[in-house]
């Protein structure tokens, strides 16, 4: 007697999370709109200059606080400098530092966080009392005053945005490794002899990567408006260098004299890379949320 | 309860030590000594040495923290060689103009963010709750000074309502009560940053208890629709926003900070901003530690507030 096929349905393959977050996404509107409108200001700020050429080191002081006109389309700023080819140029240290200093919170966060998690008793204990600690440290008065010493380059205003933001990011990822860890995949890799190392790197983390990648678009809004901060209260980048923040860091004055296009434009990009990096996120947190939930 | 408090209590000291120890180091570590500017730029590295040693800025590091700490224990935040005052006094000067500004800005926001939260949660996904959520949602990504400068531009220079900033004239607490006009534009700015972050919480809150069964019976009761919204969803929503206020003093104080500094407002924020310009490290020192303690207590005090105004939260 032939032996009779074991009954089972038909075999599917399960679409991955990832796919399943990936059309949540593109399903939403806003997200797909916050997508574009970053992608557009990343062309905007750094192939806009090659195609308009401005010049953005040598102050002319026949030029200044031009209005609006033909040759400027945005005017020129107190030192003579155009301002649309300014919004370019300081939007690309905006944005360089926006991302630098939220790659360096969320490496360092999600390596605090995963170890902590992992090793458990007086190392979690010391670990997360170490990040109470710090994020009971206002932000903004602890960034300013490392501003003070440090806020001339990229990389310094990079290092002192992004070396206390890194704490929230730890929270999450702690708390993702515990729910994790108790996880059946993790026991058989345990079981299979995986060393500490290998478990963090290669199972842990990318399993935790959904809450971080949600916290990486966060942490850029957080650091591209706290260096408008730093801008605003006058520590800014070495001139001629300058970020959003900088440019506007007269804007009081500006807006008493009437000169709006050094005002407006400038703090409306601003407003609307944030406002699409928080939308993104919001967006993200949700797909995951999806993938979760049907798995 | 009090053996919960207790021990929150001393988590709370152990982690005040901890901000007072790191800012400590991290400011002695910009500044070690304020040398030159007691005695000039010019003064001689032989003079400087003296004079250092007579302070106590040559001894090591861990004998200069404990000393610190010690003055901390008693409330002596240091002097400010710029000003020639001691930071207490300073602060002691320029609190109440602070609090009043962050206070009121406080309470208006709440004012507005929870009937607006409320009523959005009533007629979600109605054009208004979108209309809302946008404007919230437009707040929350602008830097608060941005926002000030909108408005400074609109009711100030253009309808010449408000002054665009506070006169000097208004320099007590007293006065910059009884000057209305003047602390309207500062408020506001500080009030609507608040309420585009409260109301969303409060918004979701209202959400999840409209789906509750308290609700459904109050309304099977017959209540007219204003009492089960007023009488029952109201104390219930409100409930995370005693978290989520004890949560905000850092963004209170940043807050703070940026629209004194905007509106030329003396205050406490206003006077970390001068600080931060003539290096007055002592100064600077004192209102870190002093913005982490107000962050713990904050915390503390949403945590014990919540357990008293909520019984369901078991300790």
């Amino acid at each position: 007697m032939p032996p009779t096929a074991p009954e089972g349905g038909e075999v599917q393959i399960i679409a991955s999370g990832w796919r399943l977050a990936l059309r949540e996404f593109l399903s939403n509107r806003l997200a797909v709109v916050g997508l574009v409108v970053i992608v557009f200001f990343v062309l905007f700020c750094f192939v806009g200059p090659l195609v308009y050429h401005t010049n953005q080191s040598l102050t002319n002081p026949l030029i200044t606080d031009l209005a609006p006109g033909a040759g400027h389309p945005l005017g020129t700023d107190d030192n003579g400098f155009d301002e649309l080819g300014r919004i370019m140029a300081g939007g690309q240290t905006a944005l360089e530092i926006g991302f630098f200093a939220s790659f360096i919170a969320t490496v360092i966060g999600t390596l605090w966080g995963a170890i902590s998690g992992l090793a458990g008793g007086i190392v979690d204990g010391v670990l997360m009392r170490a990040v109470d600690i710090l994020l009971s440290i206002p932000y903004l008065l602890i960034v300013l005053v490392l501003a003070t010493k440090y806020s001339a380059t990229v990389f310094d205003e990079s290092l002192i945005i992004g070396l206390f933001a890194w704490l929230v990011p730890a929270r999450l990822v702690r708390g993702e490794v515990l729910t994790l860890r108790e996880r059946d995949f993790v026991s058989a890799a345990r079981v299979m002899g995986s060393s500490r190392a290998r478990l963090v790197v290669r199972h842990l983390i990318p399993n935790a990567l959904s809450v971080v990648i949600v916290n990486v678009t966060f942490q850029i809004a957080d650091a591209i408006l706290i260096l408008a901060y730093l801008g605003f209260l006058g520590f800014g980048l070495q001139y001629p260098a300058a970020s959003w923040g900088d440019m506007l860091g007269n804007a009081q004055q500006y807006v008493s004299s009437g000169y709006w296009w050094l005002v407006y434009p400038v703090g409306g990009c601003l407003v609307v890379v944030v406002l699409a990096c928080n939308l993104v996120g919001d967006a993200l947190r949700d797909a995951f949320d999806v993938r979760l939930r049907r798995r | 309860m009090t053996g919960y408090i207790i021990r929150r209590l001393a988590v709370a000291v152990i982690v005040t030590i901890g901000i007072a120890v790191i800012s400590f180091l991290m400011l002695h570590y910009l500044s070690p000594s304020p040398v030159y500017t007691v005695l000039g730029a010019k003064t001689s590295p032989a003079a400087a040495a003296a004079w250092n040693r007579s302070h106590g800025f040559d001894r090591p590091e861990p004998a200069q923290l404990i000393t610190y700490l010690g003055q901390l224990v008693r409330l002596h935040f240091g002097y400010s060689y710029k000003l020639g005052q001691s930071v207490s006094a300073l602060f002691k000067e320029n609190a109440g103009r602070s609090a009043y500004l962050t206070g009121a800005a406080l309470l208006l926001s709440l004012i507005v963010a929870i009937p607006l939260g409320i009523a959005q949660a009533v007629r979600r996904n109605s054009l208004g709750d979108y209309t809302a959520t946008a404007i919230n949602f437009t707040l929350y990504s602008m830097p608060s000074f941005f926002l000030g400068l909108i408005l400074i531009q609109l009711f100030a220079l253009d309808l010449n309502i408000f002054p665009p900033t506070v006169s000097d004239s208004v320099t007590t607490t007293w006065q910059a009560f009884t000057h209305p006009l003047q602390l309207t534009l500062p408020i506001v700015t500080l009030a609507a940053i608040n309420v585009a972050s409260f109301s969303r919480y409060m918004r979701s809150s209202a959400l999840d208890n409209l789906a509750q069964d308290y609700i459904r019976l109050a309304r099977a009761k017959g209540l007219s629709e204003r009492a089960v919204l007023f009488r029952h969803l109201l104390r219930n929503a409100c409930l995370p926003m005693i978290t989520l206020i004890g949560l905000s003093i850092p963004s209170l104080l940043a807050g703070n900070l940026l629209i004194e500094v905007l509106f030329n407002y003396p205050g406490l924020g206003l006077l970390f901003y001068n600080a931060l310009g003539t290096e007055d490290y002592n100064i600077l020192l004192a209102y870190t530690v002093l913005g982490g303690i107000l962050t713990v207590l904050g915390n503390l005090t949403a945590d014990v507030a919540i357990t008293v105004a909520d019984p369901r939260v078991r300790l």
